[in-house]
């Protein structure tokens, strides 16, 4: 079974972890018409390569960001959220 | 030797011929250029001949035909939607296969099985009582089926699923059926060919050139084409296209994972899905157990196949058939599959005048190729989205007028 390093309790089965969607920025809701939330709320950058996604561990409700490469399944990198989104 | 094989060998012209015409060189322009010699892009490019006399029309395809998911998915074939626009689609696309032997003279062995979906709780009953409603609507054979009935016929199913997930009742569709999929994409790609349509294989698009907001040509690793009308039926590749004309979608992709048993004696006549234990089961004329599950966790662009899939779905088919204990899988493989938000597809006329899309087939594209092919025919012959396929435009997203339809087979609802 496929392994994932959970950056708060280290190495656990791909099983207890869901995917979250790619990073993107929200745009200001004040200010964006409709059709850029539009673009925000559904189109994806489907292009294979590497990208930021969220990803969460379901036993311990965590929220943290992989960077995968779309073609082969790999982990290039796990961020803590935090220092991802500078929050 | 026997003088009579001797002369079989000697001959020039042999008794079957091929299929296709192998064209040798592009042209340097085309009326219309078709994306993907799939079963989607060569319905289209026969369609495109057969019904609008548009015949100067090239079919590039960077590998085989029907080397994709056409040649990938588990070959069923039915109507029994959830939403309006999806059944009204669907419906024609079950129509026209029935007829498509006769039509492109070519045994497709289509075979109609009946097609149970399963409820194992409330409210999946509830949404097959919902779809059947829909379905009699549209004039669609669907009923709602008690445990007991289904028991009757499928005497060898556990319907207690080990005691987890209990049968209460199924949706049952009898037009379900399977075909043989190379056979779709051959028969269309020998009607469209006989009609003077150039299939090349082999060839990859590396570009679309546009001149203001119109198409004006394709480059290829054969050369420039130059044509007006592009249309993409790429499952699977499609950001890569979009991508060439600066067009944004929301189309991901996805591994949908399939795998086969060996053969075994016939037992299996209808088609079981089961949205809970996400297990969709058939059994083909040669006896094998063709069997699928839901799609990936994440987006991949590859068709690897893992064990992690073969050994949950295995896990799932006992919890269904426990006597299948000792058979083994023999094979298994993954295509990858355009999804959506609202698992509706995405086709039509796009923001590019010239550019068009059939795209966003997730799970569902095989018992679509038919009415795919002559919707988007018409469309590109007309310059104008067919009546059926308005509700699948890709404007939809910017409109909030999603289809959300979940009767698609395997996704989590």
């Amino acid at each position: 079974m496929k392994l994932l390093n959970c950056p708060h309790i280290g190495l656990r089965p791909v099983s207890e972890f869901s995917y979250g969607g790619e990073v993107t920025t929200e745009p200001d809701p004040i200010v964006s018409d409709d059709k850029d939330w539009a673009d925000y709320v559904f189109n994806v950058n489907g292009e294979p390569g590497i990208r930021r996604e969220w990803w969460h561990h379901g036993p311990s409700g965590i929220w943290f960001i992989l960077e995968r490469d779309t073609r082969t399944d790999t982990v290039v990198q796990i961020l803590d959220s935090k220092d991802a989104v500078g929050g | 030797m026997p003088f009579r094989l001797l002369k079989q060998a000697l001959r020039k012209n042999k008794p079957d011929p091929r299929f296709f015409k192998t064209p040798t060189e592009l042209q340097s322009s085309y009326d219309v250029v078709i994306i993907g010699a799939g079963g989607h892009g060569l319905a289209c490019a026969y369609y495109l001949a057969r019904n609008h006399g548009i015949t100067n029309v090239a079919v590039l395809e960077q590998g085989y035909i029907g080397g994709g998911n056409t040649g990938r998915n588990t070959t069923i074939v039915r109507s029994n939607y959830l939403t309006p626009e999806g059944v009204k689609f669907y419906d024609e696309s079950v129509r026209l296969f029935q007829d498509l032997s006769a039509d492109l003279d070519l045994n497709l062995f289509y075979s109609t099985r009946g097609h149970f979906t399963l409820a194992h709780s409330d409210s999946a009953m509830r949404t097959m009582r919902w779809r059947a409603e829909v379905n009699k609507h549209y004039d669609i054979e669907s009923e709602l089926w008690e445990r007991d009935e289904i028991a009757r016929v499928l005497p060898f199913m556990d319907m207690d699923c080990g005691g987890q997930h209990p049968v209460l009742g199924a949706l049952y569709h009898a037009p379900g059926a399977v075909a043989r999929h190379d056979a779709v994409a051959w028969g269309y790609g020998r009607g469209a060919s006989d009609r003077g349509v150039e299939i090349h294989q082999k060839t990859k698009v590396n570009g679309i050139r546009i001149i203001g907001n119109q198409v004006e040509g394709v480059d290829t690793d054969r050369g420039v084409i130059a044509c007006k009308k592009v249309v993409s039926c790429v499952a699977g590749s499609t950001p890569r296209i979009t991508d060439m004309v600066r067009l944004r979608t929301p189309i991901d992709i996805r591994p949908l994972q399939a795998c086969v048993s060996e053969p075994l004696k016939p037992f299996l006549d209808t088609i079981i899905v089961s949205g809970s234990l996400h297990v969709y089961v058939s059994q083909s004329s040669r006896g094998e157990l063709v069997m699928g599950a839901s799609v990936d966790r994440a987006p991949l662009h590859s068709t690897r196949s893992t064990f992690d899939f073969v050994e949950d779905l295995s896990d799932k088919m006992l919890d269904l058939f426990p006597f299948l204990g000792g058979v083994k899988i023999v094979r298994q493989w993954a295509g990858m599959a355009d999804m959506t938000p609202d698992f509706a597809p995405i086709m039509g006329t796009t923001p590019v005048n010239g550019f068009y899309l059939d795209a966003g087939w997730g799970t569902w594209g095989f018992k679509a190729t038919p009415i795919s092919g002559k919707t988007m025919a018409y469309t590109i012959a007309n310059d104008d989205d067919h009546e059926l396929i308005k509700p699948f435009r890709l404007s939809r997203f910017a409109e909030y007028d999603l289809v959300g339809e979940k009767g698609a087979a395997s996704v989590g609802h």
